[in-house]
């Protein structure tokens, strides 16, 4: 125990870490559900790891449990070394979903700027900080348009970038580029590695897309359902984050790397698993 | 959790024109009115001057002059004096100022309304409990019919007393107006400070931000939509509550006096009755000018409008 928590100390501490976590949802005149048994989790400062798994196996329920939208039934949880709920009120990380979740009577700009907002940033520095951030995600016409005027790539660009508006250390994403178009999310990822690599931050990333997963992540968390545990967890043998591009779609080992996700998600139980794409 | 609501991008499209231009709008209404016009005429040449009776029933009024003066007629004497006496004045100048007065203790009623309406809705999205509390209470207050509690509210205000103020009439003939406005009102807002989707409550949570900000930031401004319709309903109740308090109370001065004092000339005079049936008309007419307004100066939060 002492030797374990030395080591700990002489680390760096970790930007999530997650030991022996349950999540049981109960509800009157229903059967409970274990979403999440005794997870077990550590995501190191500027790595970027990827959830993966069949639908119902609690992805968005570890997400949840990490962001302190939802409290865990059992273990503990803590970001860069806090109470999830007290990372949660420092701000250190930000977040993004499925859905853009812009608020429609906002322009792009105040949209971005909102939780600088709400934290009492100056109206200078929000106007500074939102177009930097415009650029970064080239929306930079865009500034004063609302966002029922863009696509629904273009919604989850400024989706992203309100949620580095505050540069956190980390990054909560629960499959933001789900309802994108095959050509907009491979655009769209070749962005994220990008703008995650210039800010450094660690990144959880929910998604269903094998390929997906392979492209973006240090490491893939292979999960599996009733109840949800982690299956495995794969490191991805590639070049460096900064050297991934498009022509890494085509390369050997990004495909090598695929089939072992692929293996690992179906191996033990070959049918029946629904919910995630092979593409 | 991920599939909640699918708000995709299409619902957020600002709703389609489906009334044209303003030119072709104006030339509806006009037509409109002038269609009343025709038809009343209409049935006033041909029609049966004992009206249309089946059995005992009628079901279709007389068209004696009596019973329905020309138009041009009760146009016309909008233009003429309101009587012989000392204190004659045009028709149209009389019925101008008792709408004035009428719009403006609807005005006063509606304001009361508003506000408790809204504050009523904040204090039951706020607590659940107060919802399950307060809510039933709400929609039974609607059945207690206006000359049930017209004289009840008069004698309670009389009891009224601090310092200079007294309480006056016209202010119970307020209080009975917002006694009908209110009730849109906390419906729609309480449907409308929980419109807002899980995913935006889930974010301000994340920004940590605490109940105060969220109902400023999110829910008020998503309530908008909601509210607009029910303030539009508000201001209409607040119009008819006053004119019939002002009967109920007897309050003088308004829209409500006058319809019955003229309506007491009326075989004598039958198009007088009809002036103050227009001047009341004419206050819903500015009553919804007024929040149609307000619903231009709060465009940018339909946005994404919901149909209400
Ligand atoms: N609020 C809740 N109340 C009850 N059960 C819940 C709740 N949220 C999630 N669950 C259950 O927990 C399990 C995991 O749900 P979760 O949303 O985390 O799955 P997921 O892996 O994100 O699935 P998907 O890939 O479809 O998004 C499911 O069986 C779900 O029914
Ligand atoms: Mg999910």
């Amino acid at each position: 125990m002492s030797e374990a928590s030395a080591t700990a100390a002489v680390q760096v501490t970790a930007a999530v870490q997650v030991t022996g976590v349950d999540k049981v949802f109960t509800a009157k005149r229903k059967p409970s559900v274990t979403a999440l048994d005794s997870i077990d989790l550590t995501v190191a400062p500027g790595e970027f790891v990827s959830l993966i798994g069949p639908s119902g196996c609690g992805k968005s329920t570890l997400l949840r449990l990490i962001a302190d939208l939802d409290t865990p039934s059992a273990g503990t949880l803590t970001v860069f070394g806090k109470t999830a709920r007290q990372a949660r009120i420092d701000q250190e990380y930000g977040i993004a979903f499925q859905q853009s979740g812009l608020l429609p009577w906002r322009t792009v700009a105040a949209n971005i700027e909102l939780p600088l907002e709400l934290h009492g940033v100056n109206a200078a520095g929000r106007r500074k900080r939102s177009a930097e951030l415009l650029a970064l995600v080239g929306l930079g016409d865009f500034a004063e348009s609302y966002p029922d005027q863009l696509s629904g790539g273009m919604q989850q660009r400024v989706a992203i970038a309100r949620a580095l508006a505050e540069s956190p250390r980390l990054l909560l994403m629960d499959e933001p580029f789900g309802a994108l178009d095959e050509m907009t999310r491979e655009r769209m990822q070749t962005e994220l590695v990008r703008i995650t690599g210039e800010t450094g931050a660690a990144v959880v990333f929910v998604t269903h897309s094998i390929p997906e997963a392979v492209f973006l992540s240090n490491r893939v968390v292979v999960m599996s359902p009733r109840p949800g545990r982690i299956r495995d967890i794969l490191g991805i043998t590639l070049p460096g984050t900064a050297d991934r591009d498009e022509h890494l779609r085509e390369d050997e080992a990004f495909f090598e790397n695929v089939s072992r996700v692929r293996e690992l998600l179906h191996g033990e139980a070959p049918v029946g698993i629904k919910g995630v794409e092979n593409r | 959790m991920s599939g909640r609501s699918p708000s995709s991008t299409r619902d957020r499209r600002p709703a389609a024109r489906r009334s044209g231009t303003t030119a072709t709008r104006v030339a509806f209404g006009a037509g409109g009115v002038l269609l009343v016009v025709v038809v009343w005429e209409l049935y006033k040449a041909i029609g049966p001057a004992t009206g249309v009776v089946i059995g005992d029933l009628t079901v279709l009024p007389r068209t004696t002059d009596l019973a329905m003066p020309h138009v041009w007629d009760m146009v016309g004497r909008l233009f003429e004096q309101t009587g012989n006496g000392r204190n004659a004045q045009p028709v149209w100048l009389a019925v101008t100022q008792a709408a004035l007065f009428t719009l403006g203790v609807a005005a006063v009623g509606w304001v009361v309304g508003v506000v408790v309406g809204l504050l009523l809705a904040v204090l039951m999205q706020r607590f659940r409990t107060a919802e399950s509390a307060v809510l039933p209470w709400i929609v039974l207050s609607q059945t207690v019919p206006l000359i049930a509690i017209a004289p009840l509210v008069r004698r309670w205000g009389a009891q009224l007393e601090f310092g200079d103020f007294t309480w006056e009439s016209w202010m119970s003939v307020a209080i009975i107006a917002s006694y009908l406005a209110f009730f849109p009102v906390s419906i729609g807002a309480l449907r409308g400070l929980n419109s807002p989707d899980a995913i935006h409550v889930e974010l301000f949570r994340s920004y940590g931000a605490g109940w105060w900000r969220t109902l400023l930031t999110l829910r008020l401004p998503a309530s908008v939509p909601y509210l607009l319709p029910a303030l539009r309903l508000a201001a209409a109740n607040a119009v008819i509550g006053t004119v019939v308090a002002e009967v109920s109370i007897g309050l003088r001065g308004g829209i409500g006096r006058m319809i019955i004092e003229f309506a007491q000339q009326a075989s004598g005079d039958p198009a007088k009755t009809w002036a103050p049936i227009f001047g009341a008309i004419a206050v819903g007419l500015v009553a919804a000018g007024v929040i149609a307004l307000l619903g231009v100066l709060l465009r940018r939060f339909r946005r994404g409008e919901v149909p209400a």
